[in-house]
């Protein structure tokens, strides 16, 4: 498992995703080629599923354009941790059914090859030898996560014959 | 205890009291997408095949991304997004050349006082200004919300920001709002609500309150709102609408924060790269050469903003080391500004006009930037790489500014210049 460590802060849509392809990539593998080209052009080819991704304060703010939450998805990162999210980019992520852990003790505690690892439902993230806990989404989103996001719940919702 | 205007608009939607952090399922009254509805359209159908919009009456799309199309990728998207009109039987659709979205929503009438409206796109604060409780999703939550209807929000805490006073020559809401953002932060509003009281705002143009709750999202902002006025009862009006809806926080509200600003001690402001709150006084950046100036968007793109820029280039001649390019905000602004002369003075002075759209604010087509260029714009964002060249830098300021700097191609203070 890769972390891949990007300490700044505001970390915005466009270093995730250029806005110049948003009309002309949608899907994972479109989204794969460009996905945080500005910011790490490193990334696309080194990332794995299972990586997860350390960053600072507002990640992801910016663009209400979805690929920097569908892309991390399609790719397999398993969660991103930061000291905070901007909003729009927490809803995309539980949309997407990427989970975000906001956690600024375990970004600070983080120092370069500290084994990293998450655990959503008690809300715990192992940073080297500490533990740090977050708090945990309220059932109804972590349905939508378990569930591998907004479309999928909704999905099994319809299928099931509930109202939705 | 009094209650916030995000509050109270939460709990008549949710059909009960809420409070601030509690999750609220609601139904929004409008649900806004634009060129990214053909991605939108397949998420619907692969979730739904043959499925129907649960409420076809409260969805708007205007196409105002791209136009005229930039390739055939991006015309596909068009025609798919016509096509799917017709089968759904969506009626408030807005084909190219309407305008920019934000500018053609409350044009058209389709954000009304006191209402919820989403839209996929992170700019939909812009309908604060209209008393709305108006906020960005993406585009699988617009077709979860085109399936199913509703969708859930966390009560936000609210901050308030008091005006008092009137802007000085040359000033205007964007340097305002600017002053603002580079006080609270690119992330100081996150997850809150904003709202704008104090007695200057009755004095603020409803173009005014627009530009400033455009660029709630630029601090964060879930939503950043106006309470509806006179001003906005004559707006209405003119529609043969009305403001019943309107929705206010009460007098002895509690919030989080209190912010006051006094609109005569604004002075302009440029917003540098990369960061919107990355803002300066003017003097600590005037004399920088610019290559490409860019007057448009909806931000300032009204034609408010064009007219502040027109009465400065009236007469005289872009300066020949700059290219200037404006981008009225819809065909309505377009046209009051051609009526008004505004667009011939832009034109003489050696303006290229752009079709009403985004243009070149989201580095897709028009307008784009060579590596190593400097664009001075009246845009909302200056991200690297958002005009299309992460080696170029975007300077975000008002009209005045804009035109003032298209005189020198250098970034000029406007107060100089209207000396
Ligand atoms: S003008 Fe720019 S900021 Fe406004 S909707 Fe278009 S791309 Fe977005």
């Amino acid at each position: 498992m890769n972390v891949f460590h990007y300490p700044q802060s505001d970390i915005n849509t466009d270093l995730l995703f250029p806005g110049k392809y948003t009309y002309t990539c949608s899907t994972g593998p479109e989204i794969k080629e460009h996905l945080l080209e500005d910011l790490d052009p490193d990334f696309s080819g080194a990332v794995q599923p299972g990586d997860i991704i350390i960053a600072g304060e507002n990640f992801g703010c910016g663009s209400s354009r979805e690929q920097p939450s569908l892309g991390l998805k399609h790719v397999g990162v398993s969660a991103v941790i930061a000291k905070s999210f901007a909003r729009i980019f927490y809803r995309s992520a539980l949309n997407q059914g990427l989970l975000l852990i906001q956690s600024p003790g375990a970004v600070d505690h983080y120092s370069e090859g500290d084994p990293v690892a998450v655990d959503p439902v008690a809300g715990e993230v192992r940073v080297g030898d500490r533990l740090f806990s977050f708090p945990s989404l309220p059932d109804e989103m972590l349905e939508i996560l378990e569930d591998g996001g907004l479309l999928n719940h909704i999905k099994k919702q319809y299928t099931r014959g509930d109202e939705v | 205890m009094g209650e916030t205007f995000a509050v109270k608009i939460l709990s008549r939607a949710a059909g009960k009291k809420v409070r601030e952090g509690e999750i609220v399922f609601v139904e929004p009254d409008c649900i806004m997408t634009h060129d990214n509805s053909a991605a939108i359209i397949g998420k619907f159908e692969s979730t739904i095949p043959e499925g129907r919009i649960r409420y076809p009456g409260r969805i708007a799309i205007v196409l105002d991304h791209v136009i005229p199309a930039a390739s055939s990728k991006h015309a596909a998207g068009h025609k798919r997004v016509r096509e799917f009109v017709r089968e759904q039987g969506i009626t408030d659709f807005h084909d190219i050349g309407t305008g920019v979205c934000h500018q053609v929503m409350p044009e058209m009438g389709l954000v009304k006082p006191g209402s919820i409206v989403v839209g996929s796109d992170s700019h939909t604060c812009t309908y604060g200004a209209f008393n709305c409780f108006a906020t960005g999703i993406d585009r699988t939550e617009a077709a979860g919300i085109w399936i199913t209807g509703r969708t859930w929000f966390k009560v936000p805490q609210t901050i308030n920001i008091e005006l008092t006073g009137a802007f000085t020559t040359g000033i205007s809401a964007k340097d305002l709002i600017l002053t603002i953002i580079g006080d609270v932060g690119a992330g100081g509003a996150n997850y809150m609500a904003v709202e704008f009281n104090g007695p200057a705002v009755g004095g603020l143009r409803i173009s005014d309150r627009m530009t400033i709750a455009n660029m709630g999202i630029e601090m964060g902002a879930k939503i950043a709102a106006f309470p509806a006025n006179s001003m906005t009862s004559k707006y209405y009006d003119a529609l043969g609408l009305d403001v019943a809806g309107a929705v206010w926080s009460d007098h002895d509200a509690v919030y989080t924060r209190t912010l006051r600003y006094d609109l005569s001690e604004i002075v302009p402001v440029v917003a540098c790269p990369h960061q919107v709150d990355n803002v300066v006084k003017i003097e600590e950046i005037a004399g920088m050469k610019i290559d490409q100036i860019f007057l448009g968007t909806c931000t300032n793109g009204r034609v408010e903003d064009l007219k502040l820029a027109a009465d400065i280039l009236k007469g005289r001649r872009v300066h020949n080391s700059v290219r200037m390019i404006v981008a009225p905000a819809s065909r309505e602004e377009y046209l009051k500004a051609m009526k008004m002369g505004i667009i011939e003075d832009l034109v003489s002075a050696g303006a290229v006009v752009l079709p009403p759209g985004c243009g070149p604010c989201l580095g897709a087509h028009q307008g784009a930037l060579a590596p190593g260029e400097k664009c001075l714009s009246t845009a909302n964002r200056n991200f690297k790489g958002r005009m299309g060249e992460k080696e170029a830098e975007i300077y975000l300021s008002s009209p005045e500014t804009a035109a003032a700097s298209a005189l020198t191609g250098k970034i000029q203070d406007p107060r100089e210049v209207l000396k």
